[in-house]
């Protein structure tokens, strides 16, 4: 029995990196553009799509398939943020949601004429492996995934502390005008930051690949998921949406085992309803600087 | 501002009471003699039941096609896609009804086909169920419903009854088993169908534990390692074909050691999809269900044209019900020698199929529209195809039990 326990609780770390690195897109770009991402769940989707064809029709495994879809994911980012969602930084906040849900739609109709309804599943034989750690054995795809998506979290950290670029999107999340007096040009800012958001939801799509089955219709849930994970965390807070990702991936994998694994869904609305009552700003917001 | 005192607002008020006094009266009254029989199609062929609702129109279209090459009376075959919201039920049949149809097809789920029987009784219009389980579908007194699916308690009995007898079939006598069920209306009807005939058929198995998971389950760790913990010799999932896919992944990645993993009459393991993603390891995997006769020579016959038309499908029983429901439709319009709903749902009350393509007894409708002769086989996919290995009767194949650790694979 003490071996289950920690195979959920490994588990969930290792999941909830992976969801840690979903929240930390949408968070980065409601921190800096102050626009809230309802697409987020289907650029989720859309890297689970890149992982699949990247495995089905290259035999190009779930790592290079994350670093592929990131690439992608992150031009379609800039484009967007360049074509349309430029023209919405600022409106009323009514228009900014209507703009996003009508990216949710068009992108699961996209899904949908393209890949069908279908489940697609990547037939890669890391799907069945694990790795054996002190007699606990470990599903193999989702510690390559966590391992990654962890890397990938530190790389952008250190991106946005040591590079003329990540303290400039800082400095925008910090005080925008400000930003505009020293010379910093928000556009080509909230288009970096477009970009990356966008990079974090592909890249965990793809790494995701082997482990969950790709469909259209599961892109409302990673859009819930990272809603609560960047509202128990703080929105706008990178550390809050690691800890939270972490915290949902544990606490869903105990509600499972311990209650009933139907209802590991229910245990998350439940933290989240603690979370707003007992700290509304959520467990980093408003501590750490954006 | 001047008014015409030609068009008052008495006048107004009597074109448009006339205009939709029009609107509601169906065009079948209109149509003329000889022209083709409308039949209308409603399946989920979007949304989440998208890829179930396609493989239902494959066997309707597959069916309408084969019935005009066997002479049968010409049928123009109208569809309509009811989203996989039951709600749209009785949008998608209204529809139909209004667009001349003097028979209906449908609906693949029980909500949408409550639905729709609602608004097919409240038109005197036939409605022939091709799929859909829950009871109350034949139990309300319709008299223009007719259902050729099992529901779902006789679905459930059939599958007790299989795994029940596996033991006299193979010799092997397992003692426990762990029942896993999807939370969804379906999966919790199975799981107190099978809790309730597990007691009444006595069957000598215990059901040492019983978990339920959520209906959008990416993940099956947890709920693999809790069923693992209880050691069972059987495990029994009631799924869907998503979630079968994601079980067998853990009970591999777990190397959970089992005699067998067997449906209680669940949807899923006997489909394309989820051969294809599971491959070695979906072999062995058991599931009753109500399933085509392999030994017939007519469904011989629907499966060869099947696999030309659509050469990667799978004709299952999906297909093979919406297929028969045209059948039932075709023959129904033969007898009636008249597209008129009042015509064909006095020939559906007298259908008497003997020659036919799913396992059972002849197609007849009792006083409810149900049809009682539907059988249960038990299948067991075997080289990464579903092959029936009970009853004896029509088994082409022998099961394999228990089955070969996933390890040894």
């Amino acid at each position: 029995m003490v071996e289950l326990y920690l195979k959920v609780a490994a588990g969930g770390l290792l999941i909830g990196t992976v969801y840690a690195l979903i929240a930390i897109g949408l968070t980065i770009i409601f921190g800096v553009m102050r626009v809230v991402n309802f697409a987020h769940g289907e650029m989720v989707v859309m890297g689970m799509y890149l992982g699949y064809a990247l495995w089905t029709l290259f035999a190009i495994p779930a790592i290079p398939a994350a670093l592929i879809a990131a690439v992608v994911l992150f031009g379609l980012g800039v484009f967007l943020q360049v074509t349309v969602v430029s023209r919405f930084v600022g409106r009323p906040q009514h228009s900014q949601f209507i703009l996003f849900i009508a990216f949710a739609l068009v992108i699961t109709g996209l899904h949908l004429m393209l890949m069908g309804p279908d489940a697609r599943s990547v037939m890669a034989p890391i799907s069945f492996q694990t790795y054996s750690v002190g007699g606990l054995r470990l599903d193999a795809a989702r510690v390559q995934a966590a391992a990654t998506a962890l890397v990938m979290i530190l790389a952008l950290v250190a991106f946005l502390r040591f590079t003329f670029i990540g303290r400039a999107i800082r400095a925008a999340a910090d005080n925008p005008l400000g930003a505009e007096v020293v010379g910093i040009r928000s556009g080509r800012v909230y288009a970096v930051t477009a970009g990356i958001g966008l990079a974090c939801a592909g890249a965990a799509g793809a790494l995701v690949s082997p482990l969950f089955d790709a469909q259209p219709f599961l892109a409302p849930e990673f859009t819930l998921l990272a809603f609560i994970i960047v509202i128990i965390g703080g929105l706008g807070s990178l550390t809050g949406a690691l800890i939270g990702g972490l915290l949902i991936g544990v606490a869903e994998g105990f509600a499972a085992l311990l209650i009933n694994p139907a209802m590991k869904s229910m245990f998350s609305y439940g933290l989240l309803i603690a979370v707003l009552l007992l700290r509304p700003a959520g467990l980093f917001g408003g501590r750490e600087a954006r | 501002m001047t008014c015409n005192p030609a068009v008052d607002r008495r006048t107004i008020l009597k074109g448009a009471t006339a205009g939709a006094a029009l609107s509601i009266t169906p065009l079948r009254h209109v149509r003329a003699a000889g022209t083709p029989v409308k039949v209308g199609v409603l399946l989920p062929t979007s949304g989440v039941l998208a890829f179930l609702g396609q493989a239902c129109r494959r066997g309707i279209d597959l069916g309408a096609k084969m019935m005009a090459e066997n002479g049968a009376p010409a049928v123009e075959i109208l569809h309509v896609d009811t989203e996989s919201k039951a709600e749209q039920g009785r949008v998608a049949a209204e529809k139909l009804i209004r667009e001349g149809c003097s028979v209906l097809i449908g609906a693949f789920d029980s909500g949408t086909t409550i639905s729709a029987a609602q608004a097919a009784e409240a038109a005197k219009v036939p409605l022939v169920v091709n799929i859909a389980a829950a009871p109350q579908i034949t139990s309300q007194g319709f008299k223009y419903v007719f259902r050729n699916f099992t529901p779902g308690a006789t679905l459930v009995y059939n599958a007790v009854a299989r795994i029940k007898e596996l033991s006299s079939l193979t010799g092997v006598s397992p003692k426990t088993a762990v029942l896993m069920h999807v939370n969804d209306t379906f999966g919790h009807a199975v799981a107190k169908g099978v809790d309730i005939l597990w007691q009444k058929l006595n069957v000598p198995i215990e059901i040492v534990d019983t978990i339920s998971y959520s209906r959008l389950a990416k993940d099956m760790s947890v709920e693999i390692g809790r069923a693992k913990a209880a050691k069972p010799d059987i495990l029994m999932p009631v799924t869907r074909v998503n979630d079968a896919i994601l079980i067998v992944r853990e009970l591999v990645k777990q190397n959970v050691e089992l005699f067998g993993v067997i449906g209680p009459g669940s949807p899923g393991p006997y489909e394309k999809a989820f051969t294809d993603a599971t491959g070695k390891y979906g072999d062995e995997y058991m599931d009753c269900v109500p399933w085509y006769d392999p030994t017939r020579v007519k469904t011989r016959r629907a499966i060869a044209a099947f696999a030309e038309a659509y050469p990667d499908q799978r004709f299952e029983l999906n297909v093979g019900f919406s297929y028969e429901a045209v059948e039932i439709v075709a023959d129904a319009i033969a007898r009636a020698g008249s597209g008129e709903p009042g015509a064909l749902q006095a020939a559906l009350r007298a259908t008497n199929l003997q020659d036919h393509i799913m396992y059972g007894g002849p197609i007849t409708f009792d006083e409810t529209g149900q049809n009682p002769n539907i059988g249960g086989v038990l299948l067991q996919n075997q080289g990464g195809t579903p092959k029936v290995v009970g009853p004896a009767e029509i088994a082409v194949a022998k099961p394999v039990f228990p089955m070969t650790p996933f390890a040894e694979r």
